[in-house]
């Protein structure tokens, strides 16, 4: 390992270390635009400029020179000083400094180091460069003028999310960075450039000129729009959520955040139930906590209640319905409203167990039923760099863009009873295989055929667990370690005629077989579930509660409270709480510790954050496939929950990016 | 103007929008059999899998392509730069920064004689303020194609003709030691149809051989000589 002196302080650094991350490993601070971490090395905007020796007489850019066994570097000489002034000096020659009208004011780069590093005047009085606008799509807002040609957004589009659209034509001064032909970027994680652009060229459109940075309270909570548990950081002005950021959490999503778990939040605002409401003589008509109860009550459910939960709940929400139906005798509880039904007794077979870090290593893999880049737009990220270590990667299920070199098996299921012998080859022969279910292959019945597979491509090894099942509902993972299924399904529920229905959000079950029960939504959003409820108890969305919320490898993460539910609603285990006095039942908590206690208790893989230990092995699974894949489960990935269809932003995208109608620049 | 770059005032190189008509007129565009042969020997000189690498060289074959349809120097309009990406299995965004980039590739349509004046210090300094009186007097302006079509007016930087300047390139011919009135007998020549002769228009010099003779080396003109007992 190279050894590198740093202003003095002699330190000893990873071999293949930049001469910047050895600065960094120093403590040194080095300001730079064009490096990140997660990106490819420019070398463009030269603010990173130290001096090394042995070497040429000149400032070097420590981001692209690699630090070598006895380097002298010097990060606070007077030379240092100068050429970072000077960089900053050119840099600013064509910025309009507009600071005091630019969105990135108060979390840019560029004003950062100006104040850090640059000179504090101009000696420049020509004209400055000014540079058209270019069209990005409803997400991102261009003002192009300010762009220092840093190219992040340009590596970001082609290295991590793998469709090539964003670039830089021209050259020099009249440099510009475009989409192709100024269309909209079409990618589910196009937003990111948001946060990579370190000055205000690229920034959000929907927040444009909500908020300053330094008005916002910071709440770190847990993304619930697909079921990878992304980490993010809740933006909030007094009672509103203004915007959701990523938070770095390299065993998850990185540093980067789905579209749709960014711009979720006018969602959040619109569309929402803030008071009780009870069907009279077939129409919902507002009333009071008290006669919702009563009529619930006077329904007298005793044991034939029944609860679904739907995809957004957080674990003490379903393990308070859990409670409250155990009080009332009841063990009528499930999630999986569209009808998927699976083998649950082993969560092994369910999970997915690679881990979402670990499948980058992975050297093949076999995705069945999955269209990866709706269900879990996070995970094709780490696919797509397995693909680009040389994994081999097949797919089952009808064909799409998937980023990264795949080969399709065809539609039919039953092409797995007899795969072709460059899969078995691939599969047999490779390290680390993994095995990918999702959610159309899940409810086709293939789960034992896959576990098949995995038994004869010996996924399962020492050290190496190749076996995934992939969810895109967030609450799949909680549910189903808290117990909270039913062997057959919804149809089981159906089947038990509840005089009681107790719909958790649940907007995307069928409510048709439930026509004699009483039926109670418990939700945020007026959606499907509200339009076939008879009573509507307003609750909490995920910004408004803490919650603990597991994703599809098992791992427990707890989401913080950014702001109240709007006008009556309450967080929903005091709903629960409250309906268990009304039905004289006691579930044996009375405070939300008690209630996270009694969970603790009851499933102690949630007592602890990070991965859940299952305690049980992938099973051994057996049967063949059929069926045939038409479509994958998710018909529009800009809508997929009751918050997103609530979101004006998300209905913009849907029309523009996925139906693909042009939206005139006027009605924007 | 929302597709296509900035506004022309704005920039000197724009791409030209992408329209309907566009796409009618080259929307069908495909390399004719002896261009489609260059282009393929042009990828057999790179390792397999690194065809994008004849980018620049397919490029020009399909300027000169449209050139031939046109009966100009030809140019790259959008769906003939989304030809060569499909050609080369490369995003079309990756083929639009290269024909941005460089300014032998033309982004807008050209006349039949592209005109492209150099006026880098040697040859300002020779006079090439004069050769672009010359083209402002026929009705040319930078980065415009004169009614007629015949004549598109480009300034350059240094093409490499220090020692015969001024010089312009017409199309790709390079037309040295320009004086007002040579430049003028090789533009009426072209507008005449005729092939004027390329290179130096001084009728004294063969090609850049020093101007009055040469000045030093003298004793090797006639034959070789060993200069090394005089040093």
């Amino acid at each position: 390992m190279p050894k590198v002196t740093v202003d003095g302080q002699e330190i000893e650094v990873p071999q293949g270390a930049t001469v910047l991350q050895a600065c960094e490993l120093a403590g040194k601070e080095i300001p730079r635009f064009c490096y990140h971490e997660r990106l490819s090395i420019a070398g463009n905007c030269r603010m990173c400029l130290v001096e090394v020796k042995p070497g040429p007489p000149k400032p070097q850019a420590s981001c692209a020179l690699p630090a070598t066994d006895g380097q002298e570097i010097r990060t606070d000489s007077e030379m240092v000083k100068k050429a970072r002034e000077g960089v900053m000096e050119f840099l600013l020659i064509n910025h309009p400094l507009d600071c005091p009208i630019c969105d990135q004011g108060g979390e840019c780069d560029l004003q950062d180091q100006a104040m850090a590093y640059g000179r504090g005047a101009t000696r420049y009085h020509e004209n400055k460069r000014a540079v058209t606008e270019k069209y990005m799509g409803p997400l991102i807002k261009t003002i192009m003028t300010r762009c220092i040609h840093c190219t992040r957004c340009v590596r970001f589009s082609e290295e991590i999310a793998g469709v090539d659209e964003i670039g830089a034509l021209y050259r020099g001064e009249n440099m510009q960075i475009t989409t192709y032909l100024e269309k909209a970027a079409k990618h589910e994680l196009s937003a990111n450039v948001i946060d990579l652009c370190p000055v205000g060229a690229l920034t959000s459109r929907p927040y444009a000129y909500e908020a300053r940075p330094w008005e916002l309270k910071k709440t770190l909570g847990i993304d619930v729009m697909d079921a990878v548990g992304a980490n993010i950081r809740i933006d909030s002005r007094g009672r509103e959520v203004l915007r959701i950021q990523p938070r770095i959490n390299d065993d998850v999503n990185e540093e980067w955040i789905a579209d749709k778990s960014r711009y979720a939040v006018d969602g959040l605002t619109r569309r929402r139930l803030d008071k009780v409401w009870i069907r009279k003589a077939g129409k919902l008509e507002q009333a009071s906590w008290d006669e919702a109860f009563k009529k619930i009550k006077a329904a007298k459910p005793g044991g034939s209640l029944a609860a679904v939960y739907g995809d957004l709940v957080d674990c003490e929400t379903m393990f308070a319905a859990k409670a409250l139906l155990k009080a009332c005798g009841s063990t009528l509880i499930e999630g999986r409203q569209t009808g998927l039904v699976y083998d649950t007794s082993n969560l092994a077979a369910v999970n997915f167990n690679t881990t979402l870090a670990e499948i980058e290593n992975s050297d093949a893999v076999l995705v069945i039923g999955s269209q990866i880049r709706h269900e879990a737009p996070l995970l094709n990220v780490r696919l797509r760099k397995a693909a680009k270590g040389g994994a081999k990667i097949f797919h089952v299920g009808p064909e799409y863009d998937t980023t990264y070199a795949a080969t399709f098996l065809g539609n039919d299921l039953s092409v797995l009873n007899a795969l072709g012998s460059d899969v078995v080859d691939a599969m047999k022969g490779a390290e680390r295989p993994a095995i990918i279910v999702g959610g159309a292959a899940l409810g086709r019945g293939a789960l034992g055929k896959a576990l098949a597979l995995a038994a004869e491509f010996n996924v399962v090894k020492d050290g190496w667990n190749g076996f995934n099942a992939l969810h895109f509902s967030p609450s799949r993972m909680g549910g189903l370690l808290l117990g909270l299924a039913q062997k057959g399904g919804m149809a089981d529920i159906a089947a038990a005629k509840p005089k009681v229905l107790l719909s958790l959000g649940a907007d995307e079950m069928d409510y048709a077989p439930f026509g004699d029960a009483l039926k109670v939504y418990i939700g945020h959003h007026g959606d499907k579930g509200a339009h076939a409820a008879d009573i509507i108890l307003p609750a909490a969305a995920y910004t408004e509660k803490a919650g603990t919320y597991v994703n599809i490898e098992g791992r427990v993460q707890r989401s913080e409270k950014a702001v109240f539910a709007p006008g009556d609603a309450r967080e929903d285990w005091t709903i629960l709480r409250a309906l268990a006095d009304a039905l004289g039942v006691s579930v044996g908590f009375d405070g939300f510790d008690q209630l996270r206690a009694a969970m603790f208790a009851d499933t102690p893989a949630l007592a602890h954050e990070g991965l859940a230990d299952l305690r049980v092995s992938v099973p051994a699974g057996g049967g063949d496939a059929s069926g045939v894949i038409e479509n994958y489960p998710i018909a529009d990935p800009y809508l997929t929950n009751p918050i997103l269809r609530a979101s004006p932003t998300m209905q913009r995208c849907s029309s523009e990016l996925w139906h693909g109608e042009t939206v005139a620049e006027a009605a924007a | 103007m929302l597709s296509g770059g900035v506004h022309p005032l704005m920039a000197d190189r724009y791409i030209e929008p992408d329209t309907p008509e566009l796409r009618a007129r080259w929307g069908g565009f495909a390399f004719k059999p002896e261009w489609d042969a260059k282009a393929k020997a042009a990828i057999a000189r790179y390792p397999e899998g690194r065809q994008k690498s004849a980018v620049m060289a397919l490029l020009d074959f399909a300027q000169r392509q449209v050139g031939e349809d046109t009966g100009t120097q030809g140019w790259l309009p959008i769906p003939v730069m989304e030809y060569v990406a499909a050609y080369l299995d490369m995003p079309v965004i990756r083929v639009v920064e290269v024909a941005t980039f460089y300014t032998m590739y033309n982004l807008v349509p050209v006349g039949k004689f592209h005109v492209q004046v150099c006026g880098t210090t040697p040859c300002w300094l020779r006079g090439s303020d004069e050769i672009m009186e010359r083209c402002k007097a026929r009705g040319m302006a930078k980065g415009h194609t004169t009614d007629d079509g015949l004549w598109t007016l480009t300034e350059v930087e240094c093409m490499g003709n220090c020692a015969s300047a001024p010089m312009v390139q017409i199309n790709d011919g390079n037309y040295e030691d320009l004086t007002g009135e040579r430049f003028d007998a090789v533009l009426d020549a072209l507008a005449r149809g005729e092939t004027p002769k390329e290179g130096t228009q001084d009728p004294d010099r063969h090609t850049v051989e020093p101007v009055g003779g040469p000045t030093t080396l003298t004793a090797m003109v006639g034959e070789n000589h060993d200069y090394r007992g005089e040093w």
